[in-house]
């Protein structure tokens, strides 16, 4: 590595090494900490799964890391795309979003968990394009928003139109396989891009009470399902139904409490491996760094996923392009939102919702979505270097 | 940008309240309140699995098994397993009743709770714990359903130990039975809880009842860690059960099935008998040999839950209730046999032993003439003849005479009442504290327990004196009649005891009840060493390794009013009742050389029924060593139907017509020898 300035004409791998290569230009701690919370996630899924079938108890943590080196290319491949790419390539992405979202409507979908939002690829592999839509919606929004109305530093009419025009569309679709915890993300993505594309604050207040009523209407119309109802009710008060839906909340409370300062070591939670806990290696997979390693283990992860955040709103700030603000802008709070809703419904200060624990939970398309994300935010803050 | 990076700000400070408040909460939840998570983690995380204890057999005293354990594979049911299912286990239901070959609506019977509207097959024990559905599964049975256990979810089949009775319907009532702990005694005996599983059954009668916490063993625990479906997971922590400790006792396997086919064989000669009682006791020792009772059944009924009909038959009168030992719950006069009782208060209201008296064919008492049996005087004659002969009149006579000096109707401020006080001396009155539950005192009636009986029911007398018994008016004029002017009387004068009723007491007649065991006990009393003993069936428990013993002795509880004259005097006389008495005909051909036999027979008279057959008895005469009473309800003479189901059970004992039961006319005295392995050497 103490080579001199490469000659030009050098394998790819050379110049990719090389010291003006993009690879030393990459915020180190983002990397770090993403890694960190990879290898932990890797570790409390093998955990979780490894009960499951008797003579196979890595199957699932081979599934996993095979997602995650997957996911890694992603994230590489995004990182060496410059903002201009990104910004030409992303209707394009949004509308390959927007066309798994229809195919899952289609009888190409199927349905996982109650939840219609897969689509089957065989060999038990499957995609759940809601996922992808996510990183899709963020970039479409960067990318109609990226130009302030002359003179002002707020959107144009006709983008923020466009905008959530461009929202409405992947939110409604994801409405509609249903998938509530999904919907609420989408919903969180538009409203952090619209909000950082610099509307006035009366405009922002206007939108707020228009969601809020949409969310009154939909309550008190009874759009919801029961479940989801009894997660809400659960919620306020898990005593109400300790076998039904405030089961989960019960038994993840008692699965992290269980940890106490220390934990109980990897693969030695007896609430884990009991399986007491439903969707342990998925939505409620911070039960698992409770009981199993315990509050020290437990703040070191809420550490880390902080970590990625504040790296995250780091290059948001030192971005001189609007385009890269918005869209990391956007990408912090997606993540901000599914961490906090995530950790809290397991401590019971949120309701039980269907979001998995970015980086940490098992997960395929989740998996792809996240690094792919973490990709967009090094390409951003690659290019803020060489400026 | 600047507006851009103004709202960055703004979300940077809210990321971290976000971190803030997560790690406070985390904090909350894992430090603050850990403890109580771990302690909800370990009851949602953990069963604790009794493992229940052998139960102790119940010996003999050579060791011979009473009760026994054999082993059953059984299939049980977790009633909470099946109510988790959607179908409330209703397939799994049908299909357990495939592989049992049973209808489902048996099964569904068994695994209800029993309750007030529920006949049986039911489940009287804790619903929180498996349900017994069949201990007489074949091993392939068994086989199919632990091969296909999801197909059984909540079934277990396994090999459990379960009460077996050698001895058939022998001493079914002594030996009692056991039955699933009620949630109730649970709640009452939570003192005893830990060595409770649910799945255990509890001694409920006889033995089985009283020495229930000897017999009875602890329990095991085996805390196990399980899944979310109720897997197990794997042993956390385990103790040992502690089989329960023997219970040797005096009775004899033997003799117990001589009683039982003399019984049975008196019962079959006298047609209108109803019930059938024999004790035979130990004179030396207090202990009783065996205790018969007729009806009987089987214990084994109770047994992987008791059909209804069964269940029926145990406790209907026309059956007999076979459930109530007839020995320790019956109570009858007891006739002339209570004489011995009355000559002893004679003796020692100063009259003389060996006095002449006369004994008219009949004796006027108060204006009432009673007669003696068959109306026939013997004219001037000792005590002894009085006994040997069975002469009422010498009776009548002596107790008329105490009831006299007492004060009559109008009694002295201490009445004496020799008749009322000795019999009570002689134990009869009050329970004998025999090792069996239930056990009753019978009844001695004199001045005090008539006024107590009096004040106790004068209401009700001198309400029915003026209104009459209008409901038997109805079918039976003359009865209501009569009854009204009972009622009458005792309204007016039911305090006071009359001469007739003195009389009648003294030759065991009238009020007085006594069960065959007290008879028994104070026969024991009298022909032994003059001291009245608490019989114990149990002579020993032991530790199943056979380490610790501890005997059980039968407690003196009083003497005998009587000096040794009088009573090797009264022995003299009954030993002469076999061979030229009233039992003379019922022992004749009997090899008086070999064992010489001593008793006294009873008939008493019961209103509306046959005569209650009596016969009181002990032998050898000359050092009494055993003591049988037997009773015919409705058996007619003593003579003619208990005396000779006495000389059967001696024949059986002292092996006059085969195999000496107790070879050399003496009970086990050494106590069986138990190995550390727990097999008995008999």
């Amino acid at each position: 590595m103490n080579q001199a300035v490469a000659p030009r004409g050098r394998s790819l791998v050379r110049r990719a090494m090389g010291a003006q290569s993009a690879v030393w230009r990459v915020d180190g701690i983002l990397l770090v900490a993403v890694m960190a919370l990879s290898v932990i996630g890797a570790l409390l899924v093998w955990s979780s799964t490894r009960t499951w079938a008797a003579g196979a108890p890595t199957g699932m943590v081979k599934k996993h890391v095979l997602n995650l080196m997957i996911g890694w290319v992603l994230c590489g491949v995004a990182a060496l795309a410059n903002q201009r790419m990104l910004r030409l390539y992303a209707p394009a992405v949004y509308g390959a979003a927007l066309l798994g979202l229809f195919l899952v409507i289609t009888p190409v979908g199927s349905t996982i968990n109650g939840s219609h939002s897969w689509i089957l690829l065989g060999g038990g592999f499957a995609v759940q394009p809601s996922e992808l839509a996510k990183p899709a919606l963020v970039l479409m929004l960067g990318a109609l928003l990226a130009e302030p109305a002359t003179g002002t530093e707020g959107p144009r009419p006709l983008d923020l139109l466009l905008g959530l025009t461009a929202a409405a569309i992947p939110i409604g679709l994801v409405m509609l396989q249903p998938d509530f915890g999904t919907t609420v993300v989408l919903l969180v993505i538009t409203g952090a891009v619209v909000v950082f594309a610099g509307l006035r604050k009366r405009w922002i207040v206007l939108l707020a009470v228009l969601t809020s009523a949409t969310a009154l209407a939909v309550w008190f119309l009874g759009l919801l399902k029961p479940y989801q109802v009894a997660r809400f009710t659960a919620f306020v008060d898990p005593a109400t139904d300790p076998r039904g839906a405030g089961y989960n909340s019960t038994q993840s409370l008692i699965a992290i409490g269980s940890g106490e300062l220390f934990g109980k070591g990897l693969f030695h939670g007896g609430q884990t491996s009991g399986r007491f806990v439903p969707e342990q290696h998925t939505d409620f997979i911070f039960t698992v760094v409770g009981e199993e390693f315990g509050f020290l283990g437990s703040i070191t992860v809420v550490a880390l996923l902080g970590l990625v955040l504040i790296r995250g709103l780091r290059i948001a700030r030192n971005c001189d392009e609007r385009f890269g603000s918005l869209v990391v802008g956007g990408i912090v709070c997606w993540f901000a939102f599914q961490i906090f809703v995530n950790i809290g419904m397991t401590i019971g200060i949120m309701p039980i919702t269907g979001v998995p624990l970015p980086f940490v939970s098992y997960g395929g398309t989740a998996t792809f979505a996240n690094m792919i994300a973490i990709g967009i935010l090094q390409a951003v803050h690659i290019r803020d270097r060489q400026f | 940008m600047i507006r851009v990076r103004a709202r960055l700000v703004v979300l940077q400070f809210v990321v971290l309240t976000m971190l803030a408040a997560l790690t406070v909460r985390l904090w909350q939840v894992q430090v603050v309140r850990g403890g109580q998570f771990v302690a909800a983690a370990t009851e949602t995380r953990t069963r604790d699995v009794i493992v229940p204890a052998v139960r102790g057999p119940i010996l003999d005293a050579a060791g011979r098994p009473l009760v026994r354990n054999r082993t059953a594979l059984v299939v049980s049911i977790d009633r909470a397993a099946l109510e988790r299912m959607d179908d409330g286990g209703a397939a799994v239901l049908r299909r357990l009743a495939t592989v049992l070959g049973r209808p489902v609506r048996e099964l569904r019977e068994r695994i209800r709770a029993c309750g007030p509207m529920v006949s049986r097959p039911c489940w009287p024990g804790s619903l929180y714990s498996p349900i017994p559905l069949d201990d007489k599964v074949s091993t392939r049975e068994a086989l199919q359903i632990l091969e296909r256990q999801e197909d059984f979810p909540g079934v277990s089949a396994e090999v459990q130990p379960v009460r077996d009775y050698p001895l058939g319907t022998g001493a079914s009532q002594t030996l009692g039975y056991l039955q699933p702990v009620t949630e109730e005694e649970l709640r009452k005996r939570s003192s005893l809880k830990a060595n409770f599983s649910g799945v255990d059954l509890v001694g409920r009668d006889g033995l089985e009842y009283v020495y229930d916490e000897a017999l009875r063993g602890k329990s095991g625990l085996r805390r196990v860690q399980v899944d979310r479906m109720g897997k197990v997971l794997g042993v956390e922590r385990q103790t040992s059960p502690v089989p329960g400790d023997v219970l040797v006792t005096h009775m004899d396997v033997n003799v117990q099935r001589v009683v039982d086919e003399a019984l049975a064989a008196a019962m079959k000669n006298a047609p209108r008998a109803d019930g059938a009682a024999a004790v035979v006791l130990d004179v030396k020792t207090g202990g009783v040999i065996a205790l018969g009772s007729m009806p009987t059944y089987n214990p084994g009924v109770w047994a992987g839950g008791i059909a209804e009909a069964e269940y029926q038959r145990l406790l209907s009168e026309k059956a007999g209730l076979p459930l109530v030992s007839r020995a320790t719950h019956g109570m009858y006069a007891p006739g002339s046999t209570f004489k011995v009782s009355s000559m002893a208060a004679m003796v020692r209201d100063g009259y003389p032993l060996k006095g002449k008296y006369d004994c008219p064919g009949s004796f006027n008492v108060a204006g009432t003439t009673f007669n003696n049996f068959h109306g026939i005087g013997m004219g001037t004659i000792d005590l002894h003849t009085a006994l040997v002969r069975s002469c009422d009149t010498v009776f009548y006579r002596a107790a008329y005479e105490m009831w006299l000096r007492d004060g009559g109707l109008r009694p002295v401020k201490r009445p004496k009442e020799p008749m009322t006080r000795t019999a009570e001396a002689f134990g009869f009155g009050r329970k004998t504290g025999i090792d069996l539950p239930g056990e009753v005192a019978g009844r001695i009636p004199g001045r005090a327990a008539k006024k107590a009986m009096w004040a106790a029911t004068k209401h009700t007398s001198c309400l029915r004196s003026k209104t009459g018994y209008p409901e038997v008016a109805k079918k039976d004029p003359g009865r209501a009649a009569y009854l009204k002017r009972l009622a009458n009387e005792n309204c007016l004068e039911g305090f006071e005891w009359k001469a007739a009723e003195a009389a009648n007491l003294s030759i065991g007649q009238g009020d007085v009840l006594v069960t065959p065991l007290q008879l028994a006990v104070a026969y024991a009393a009298l022909v032994g060493d003059g001291t009245l003993r608490s019989p114990r069936i149990a002579k020993a428990v032991i530790r199943p390794d056979g380490t610790h013993v501890e005997e059980i002795k039968s407690p003196v509880v009083g003497r005998l009013p009587v000096d040794d004259r009088t009573r090797d005097y009264i022995r003299a006389a009954l030993s002469e009742v076999t061979s030229d008495g009233t039992a003379a005909g019922a022992f004749s051909g009997f090899p008086m050389d070999v064992v010489k036999i001593g008793g006294k027979t009873g008939t008493a008279e019961v209103y509306g029924k046959e005569d209650t057959s009596w016969f009181a008895s002990f032998a050898p005469v000359g050092d009494p060593r055993f003591v049988v009473v037997v009773t015919v309800s409705q058996g007619g003479q003593g003579g003619m139907t208990a005396a000779p189901a006495a000389r059967a059970i001696y024949e059986g004992i002292y092996g006059i017509k085969g195999k000496a039961a107790l070879p050399g006319g003496e009970p086990v005295k050494r106590l069986p020898k138990i190995r550390p392995d727990g097999t008995v050497v008999e």
